[in-house]
């Protein structure tokens, strides 16, 4: 997989200890120690995600990389929204308004333009299939 | 009702008569393949290449699911080509060797769920093997491991997940008896894990949302709680739709969490809602349902419900099927095995093979590593008390199924840094301390029986804490490196380290001892015939079958030095033909008194003679020992005592106890008495075979010796009979003359 993004041996392994989003920083132990390095440091980031989703594109797993590119969407939505969102989306949870903002909200706040249409396509199906709360 | 055969009550009480066998009930879900209600093949797409017909059913009926997998589970791009190959034809692809796990793979991407059932019907079981072996996406197979106990202990859990580390499972799940001690569990099993070896991926099996906030956490690397059933009514009883399980897969996987879905056949029957569809049929479709969501694995093989398919007819070579479904549609497959599938042995372990011979991402969903009674899954099909079996079986096949043979000092260590480190973390962060006492039951102990009662109350309260607290794994890294645990500390950064590349969210992805990620897409399944593919060699193969139990055969027997040995009893010279009809020969092998002193069942050789004379004597006749040297074969020894004999009566005693009567005139291959198993023969064997030699030299009638009938004997003691009978025969001096013995000395 990291050969098809790092042109070399040694990019593989430097490119593990960075933290994408906020430039170069070595993840260490001493770090850790410190406290220099907290739980944000060690953060999956959009980039990497985008990256496995080309790998996965090229290996014709075309589902495998729409999924990585939500998650991609997903990597600003605070833990606390997307246990949120989740629960709005099980069945009978959720009026058509509280979708459709769940929806908005998720392009406006945080471009997730991607994770925005799945949910809307779910909203058609939810409503034919009668899964939308009535009020 | 006729009189039924105590034969037939005794067979009525077998273990595999505890399990229940129905007929197929096609409308209540009740059957594996092929139900009536079953739906034909069929994809009709309108000119913009949209789905528009599915199975025989208008979009306007499509149900929840047919949308979602119109919609996101099949490539249109390659829809047409695909279903215009005869299944038959996808049957004999999947055995051919001349065609590509991804040729096979980019085809099945365009055909339906009652396609894929329909390329199972044309497979037997040995078929569906062959293909799974071909088709699962990882190259190298592996196994997992449930690591759980009823007191949920953390220094037990910690211990147990350490030892199954070493053991060599790739991930480890463990799971709750009350739901507040999720977070603990996760966390000793995470610490337990890399405190045995690095590089396992750990897991806790709760509800989606606590699932979520533990990985939120940093407390696990993958999840497999996102199941999918194959019918509207039963996804909805399980409160979830397709698209809120894909949108927690991306959930997951934006925290840079590992996810596997879960299905299996029947439990759609078990909830009611099978709409009188067959099992197989319903799991096509969860399959692609979860292939639609974009999750890189599934879970399937039954699963929880496998006693429901396993009781109809080829209800087991469909819970293969399922797993080679996966397989064709490019997910990695954690193929079952882990819940109690039957109460026979022979029955499980014929299951097993199905999954273990072919090889699979990972052989069991769940291997118990602890006693199945501590089993919070209600698991434990295989548990850790049929380790052995399992690597043994392992080195008889030549097959990995994914656990290392480990020896007891290794495994204690283990248990020791594990709930050692526990202890620490536990320390550290102020929660209610886990004593030495504790550590030291976990570390020798066997199950929760062995482990002190913990204040279950505290415990929930600190883990409820810890839960809702800012702290995450980056605190619990700090806490063990401050306590000077470096190593695992190290390895839990390790862990976290993945996260940044996320290589580990590609399909199948297991990671390596050194923190390498082993996925299909850096170890890609390349299996094309005989000689490729994975092939257990190497270091690997070193490993699994050097079981802490072989001996070197070696050592088994007294060491090789007879010519440092000198006779017990005396020479008396070269033995010649005797003249008296009193006499019986008793001719014993070269090794006999000598280079082996004891019988293989451990009688001296000195005991043996002694009742063989007294045996002898009570008849008023003379024994004589002779020895031979010229052959180790017992016929032909016993045939040179005769011979020798002045009656014409000659016993032929070889070292290992192995002994017959015979007569002056018999060929060597023929005799009047033989007992060749000689573990079945006591002291008084030999005192009564003596008597008959004696009887047969007067020509009085003679009963035969009975001896006991034990037909593990030749099973116990083969290996020991090669090997001694290898030392003899190591002594025969083809030139060396018979020599007489002073049997005085020997007595």
């Amino acid at each position: 997989m990291a050969d098809k993004i790092c042109s070399t041996e040694k990019d593989q392994h430097c490119d593990g200890n960075q933290n994408e989003g906020n430039g170069v920083r070595e993840i260490t132990l001493d770090g850790v120690l410190s406290g220099e390095i907290s739980s944000a440091d060690i953060r999956i980031s959009p980039d990497a995600l985008h990256n496995q989703s080309v790998i996965a594109d090229q290996a014709n797993r075309s589902a495998l990389a729409d999924n990585l590119r939500r998650a991609a969407e997903l990597t600003n939505v605070p833990n606390e929204e997307i246990l949120s969102i989740y629960n709005a989306l099980r069945p009978h949870r959720s009026t058509r308004v509280e979708l459709d903002e769940i929806c908005n909200r998720l392009e406006t706040e945080y471009g997730a333009t991607t994770t925005a249409q799945f949910i809307r396509d779910a909203i058609i199906i939810y409503e034919q299939k009668g899964l939308i709360r009535r009020r | 009702m006729p009189k039924s055969s105590r034969r037939h009550e005794i067979l009525a009480k077998r273990n595999v008569h505890k399990d229940t066998y129905i007929e197929e009930w096609p409308d209540a879900g009740l059957i594996m393949i092929d139900s009536p209600a079953d739906p034909q093949p069929g994809l009709k797409l309108d000119e913009e290449k949209r789905i528009i017909e599915l199975d025989g059913r208008p979009i306007a009926a499509f149900d929840m699911m047919d949308h979602f997998i119109t919609r996101y589970g099949i490539d249109t791009a390659v829809a047409e080509e695909a279903m215009n190959i005869a299944s038959e034809n996808y049957a004999r692809m999947l055995v051919d060797i001349h065609v590509s796990r991804e040729e096979i793979a980019r085809l099945i991407k365009g055909i339906t769920p009652a396609k894929l059932v329909d390329i199972m019907r044309h497979l037997n079981v040995v078929e569906m093997m062959m293909a799974l072996q071909k088709m699962r996406v990882r190259k190298t197979p592996a196994n997992q491991a449930h690591v759980t106990n009823c007191k949920e202990h953390p220094a037990l859990l910690a211990a147990d997940a350490a030892e199954a580390a070493v053991r060599g499972f790739a991930e480890e799940e463990t799971t709750v008896a009350v739901s507040r001690s999720a977070p603990f569990n996760a966390l000793s099993i995470l610490v337990g894990s890399q405190a045995g070896c690095g590089g396992v991926l750990t897991q806790c099996a709760v509800e989606e949302d606590m699932s979520l906030k533990m990985a939120m956490k940093g407390l696990t690397s993958y999840a497999e709680t996102l199941s999918v059933y194959g019918t509207d009514d039963t996804f909805i009883d399980g409160d979830d739709t397709p698209w809120s399980k894909a949108f927690l897969a991306s959930s997951y996987a934006s925290r840079g969490i590992k996810v596997r879905f879960t299905s299996g056949t029947g439990s759609e029957a078990l909830m009611g809602h099978a709409e009188g569809k067959s099992m197989l049929y319903l799991e096509a479709r969860c399959l692609m349902t979860i292939r639609g969501s974009g999750s890189q694995g599934v879970q399937n093989g039954s699963i929880s419900c496998i006693a429901l398919p396993a009781s109809l007819p080829a209800g087991v070579k469909g819970v293969l099927a399922e797993n080679l479904l996966a397989t064709m549609l490019d997910l990695e497959v954690a193929s079952g095995n882990d819940a109690m599938a039957s109460h026979s042995d022979i029955r499980k372990t014929a299951k097993l093979m199905l999954q273990m011979l072919p090889g699979t991402d990972f052989v069991t969903s769940g291997y118990s590593a602890m006693t199945r009674k501590d089993n919070l899954f209600g698991g434990g099909n295989f548990d850790v008390e049929d380790i052995d079996d399992w690597t043994i079986i392992q080195r008889d096949m030549q097959v990995d199924g994914g656990i290392i043979p480990v020896n007891n000092e290794d495994l204690v260590a283990a248990r020791e840094r594990g709930a050692k480190a526990i202890q620490a973390v536990y320390a550290g962060f102020g929660f209610p301390p886990i004593s030495d006492e504790e550590v030291e039951a976990a570390v020798y102990g066997h199950d929760s029986e062995d482990m002190p009662d913990r204040r279950k109350s505290e415990d929930l309260a600190a883990a409820e804490d810890f839960l809702h607290g800012p702290d995450t794994v980056v605190q619990v890294i700090k806490i063990l490196a401050q306590q000077g645990f470096t190593e695992v500390a190290t390895r839990l950064l390790e862990m976290q380290k993945l996260r940044l590349r996320g290589d580990h969210l590609q399909p199948s992805a297991i990671v390596s001892d050194t923190f390498e990620v082993i996925s299909a897409v850096n170890d890609p399944n390349d299996y094309a015939g005989p000689g490729t593919g994975y092939r257990l060699s190497g270091a690997r193969w070193e490993a699994l079958k050097n079981i802490p139990t072989a001996q070197r055969p070696e050592s088994m027997v007294q060491p090789d030095d007879f010519d440092s040995k000198s006779f017990d009893m005396p020479s008396k010279g070269v033995a010649l033909p005797g003249t008296s009809e009193k006499e019986v020969v008793i001719a014993v092998g070269p090794a006999f008194g000598t280079q082996i002193t004891e019988t293989l069942s451990g009688i001296s050789h000195v005991d043996v003679l002694n009742q063989i004379c007294q045996g002898i004597e009570a008849e008023g006749y003379t024994p004589r020992v002779v020895k031979i040297y010229r052959t180790s074969d017992c016929g032909s020894i016993g045939w040179h005592g005769a011979q020798m004999s002045g009656s014409g009566i000659g016993i032929g005693l070889q070292s290992k106890g192995t002994i017959l009567i015979t007569r002056k005139g018999l060929n060597p291959l023929n005799n009047l008495e033989l007992f060749g198993m000689s573990p079945n023969l006591t002291p008084d064997s030999y005192s009564m075979i003596g008597q008959n030699s004696a009887r047969y030299a007067k020509g009085t009638s003679v009963s035969p010796v009975p001896s006991a009938i034990d037909n593990m004997a030749r099973l116990k003691f083969i290996v020991k009979t090669t090997l001694m009978h290898r030392k003899e025969t190591s002594c025969v001096r083809l030139d060396a003359p018979a020599r007489e013995l002073e049997i005085e000395h020997g007595r």
